[in-house]
């Protein structure tokens, strides 16, 4: 995106004989402000995107025979708190949480580190066969997780390691969608004088991976973690095979929720309240980040 | 100041933090200057020259190391077991097989009813997810009041969990007392059974899907429509091209390179879909309903695996659907192909 912004003044200034007029016309062809139908329209999609969650809160603030009634409750009922409860406790929400917490904290941090490392080498480093790992690397998000699911529950179950989380963690450490991220971002945010003085100094590679490439990653890193975050906390198919219901996370244990454990449905959106409550408020304070990271990995992707 | 809040959102990391973060670093830099080793032991250079030869190398293991062990090897394995009876029962007996398993999985009417469903959810949820996707980035992109509140907004549904999200739309949908079937009585629409009626549970299925990633995919779309060179709008403005023609002349055949980036990914992700049906199934998850309903592939999978015990079938079935995957991008690799050549 920056290399856009950066080439469109001297496009500009090369094929233009009147500056202040195409400037204007720029604006209004391009930046055309919004009428109030695109603000009514986009005042519905805002709704249709936050009502489901709205609701959620309503039903579990409700009793379980006030939500079997019609019409559905539209407004907040006294019980949250004791829903709340019994989702923590009873439905073992509260376990599944801190697990979750847990497996998700953990792969953020292996993705970030390992992804800033290799995309860092992909980015700056010389090296034998480099262009032909990348293309690998960019390969294998192709392949789809159900691919590796059946050896992975072998092997798990021999090494005694069913129901643990480090059975979660492990396969879910390293990203090709991180590395090639990382890549994309240090290849232009790191300048590659900077490394070279650095290495004339006689810095060795780790010492310029902690003083120079860290720093200069660190925003990309930020969005990455944050990414991964998101994905990790909601990561659906390996937990239920790998964890079996005796130890889960949160996606798990919603699934026990909904096949009937606790067959309450406001206990059930209490639950799910619980389930997704991390990730929002994650996103409530870095919402625009995590907004700059997917349109900035979307375009260079 | 819309302009400069507009740069901020749209490249939160490279264009404003780069400059700043390179300070710290030079600084750092510099610093290292006195302390380095300049009279340095052939050892010492040895060893230096060493460490710029192997160190990324070095940089690069982790992910192939934990990738290929954890990925690659598995891939292969899971083509050896679909090769082999292995019961989830009796793990350690395996035998030989054959294309038993294969066989096996083109008779069953469930695998070919399980890839149509695939297919058909595929489609009614891809299709106008990524329609309303662009429609909603066209609106995105005209010069907005508090521009970022509104991405932050459409995106919340991504930071949703999928079992919650599923759950939620599971009350919603209610045949009997859900809101979905309360509103079209107040339109005079008779109530559709959301959990047994084929096209009606598949609707309801998709409807996650569409509610958890159209914001996501408007994002992408908004980033490749802000890359695009605002002359060629200036220029179908100088001819006379009004809004609705500069959005159909411009900003859709720019776009038609993201336009296939979402549609694979899309159909990636519709290939694999698993956790929106099992949920909406409560009890009957894994079959997808009472009558299958709404089994997709992902589901028949891990039904056969782990709840009917056969993990070569389920190998099985994972290889079958890598096949479709590829199938279907080469399909659409063709498809361009032909855009192309007829533009």
């Amino acid at each position: 995106m920056t290399t856009i912004t950066d080439a469109t003044p001297p496009q500009v200034a090369e094929s233009d004989a009147e500056p202040p007029r195409r400037r204007r016309i720029l604006g209004a062809g391009k930046q055309m402000h919004a009428g109030p139908v695109t603000y009514l329209v986009l005042t519905l999609f805002a709704v249709i995107s936050l009502a489901p969650l709205l609701w959620t809160t309503i039903a579990a603030s409700r009793t379980n025979t006030r939500l079997a009634q019609t019409p559905p409750p539209f407004w907040f009922g006294g019980n949250l708190f004791k829903n709340l409860e019994t989702a923590w406790n009873q439905a073992g929400m509260g376990t599944a949480m801190w697990n979750t917490i847990l497996v998700a904290a953990t792969i953020t941090v292996g993705t970030v580190l390992f992804s800033t490392l290799a995309g860092f080498a992909f980015a700056k480093l010389k090296f034998r066969f480099s262009s032909t790992l990348l293309l690998m690397t960019i390969g294998t998000m192709m392949i789809p997780p159900q691919l590796a699911v059946v050896p992975l529950y072998l092997w798990m179950t021999d090494l005694g390691w069913a129901n643990h989380l480090q059975t979660v963690i492990l396969p879910t450490l390293v990203s090709a969608f991180g590395t090639f991220f990382m890549r994309q971002y240090l290849v232009q945010a790191l300048p590659t004088e900077l490394i070279e003085a650095a290495r004339v100094d006689g810095a060795s590679s780790l010492r310029v991976v902690w003083h120079v490439v860290f720093p200069a990653a660190r925003p990309a890193m930020a969005v990455l973690g944050l990414l991964t975050f998101v994905m990790a906390w909601n990561d659906f198919l390996w937990p239920i095979i790998a964890l079996n219901g005796e130890n889960p996370t949160v996606q798990v244990a919603l699934n026990q929720l909904g096949t009937g454990y606790i067959p309450d449905d406001s206990v059930i959106m209490a639950g799910a309240l619980l389930g997704t409550l991390p990730l929002l408020i994650a996103f409530l304070l870095f919402g625009k980040q995590i907004v700059g990271g997917i349109m900035q990995g979307a375009v260079k992707g | 100041m819309t302009s400069s809040d507009e740069a901020l959102a749209q490249s939160a990391t490279s264009a404003d933090t780069a400059p700043g973060s390179q300070e710290p670093g030079a600084a750092r830099g510099a610093q290292g200057r006195g302390t380095a080793p300049t009279g340095a032991g052939t050892w010492r250079s040895r060893l230096y020259r060493w460490d710029m030869k192997a160190s990324p190398y070095a940089f690069i293991s982790p992910f192939f190391i934990i990738f290929g062990a954890f990925s690659l090897v598995p891939l292969l394995y899971t083509a050896w077991y679909s090769l082999h009876h292995v019961q989830l029962s009796n793990l350690d007996g395996q035998t030989w097989a054959g294309l038993d398993n294969y066989t096996n999985l083109f008779q069953s009417d469930f695998f070919w009813n399980a890839l149509k469903n695939t297919f058909t959810i595929g489609v009614i949820s891809t299709v106008p997810q990524l329609i309303a996707a662009i429609w909603l980035a066209h609106m995105l992109n005209y010069r907005l009041r508090g521009s970022t509140v509104w991405r932050v907004v459409m995106l919340t549904p991504y930071a949703t969990s999928v079992a919650a999200a599923t759950l939620v739309f599971v009350l919603l949908f209610s045949p009997d007392t859900g809101m979905i079937n309360w509103a079209l009585d107040l339109i005079g629409i008779d109530p559709v059974n959301w959990r047994e009626s084929d096209w009606g549970s598949q609707a309801a299925v998709s409807s996650i899907v569409i509610w958890r990633w159209t914001g996501y995919n408007a994002l992408i779309y908004l980033a490749a429509m802000q890359a695009i060179p605002a002359d060629l709008y200036e220029s179908a403005a100088l001819d006379g091209a009004n809004r609705w023609q500069q959005f159909r002349h411009v900003t859709i055949p720019m776009l038609r390179p993201t336009i296939l980036f979402t549609v694979v990914v899309s159909t990636i992700g519709a290939t694999q879909l698993f956790g929106e049906p099992l949920l909406f199934g409560g009890v009957s998850g894994t079959k997808g309903g009472s009558e299958h309903q709404y089994q997709t592939l992902g589901l028949y999978m891990y039904d056969q695996g782990w709840i009917v015990g056969n993990l070569g079938k389920a190998s099985a079935i994972a290889w079958s659907m890598f096949l479709i995957l590829l199938i279907v991008a080469a399909i659409n690799l063709l498809i361009t192909r032909r855009l192309r050549k007829t533009q």
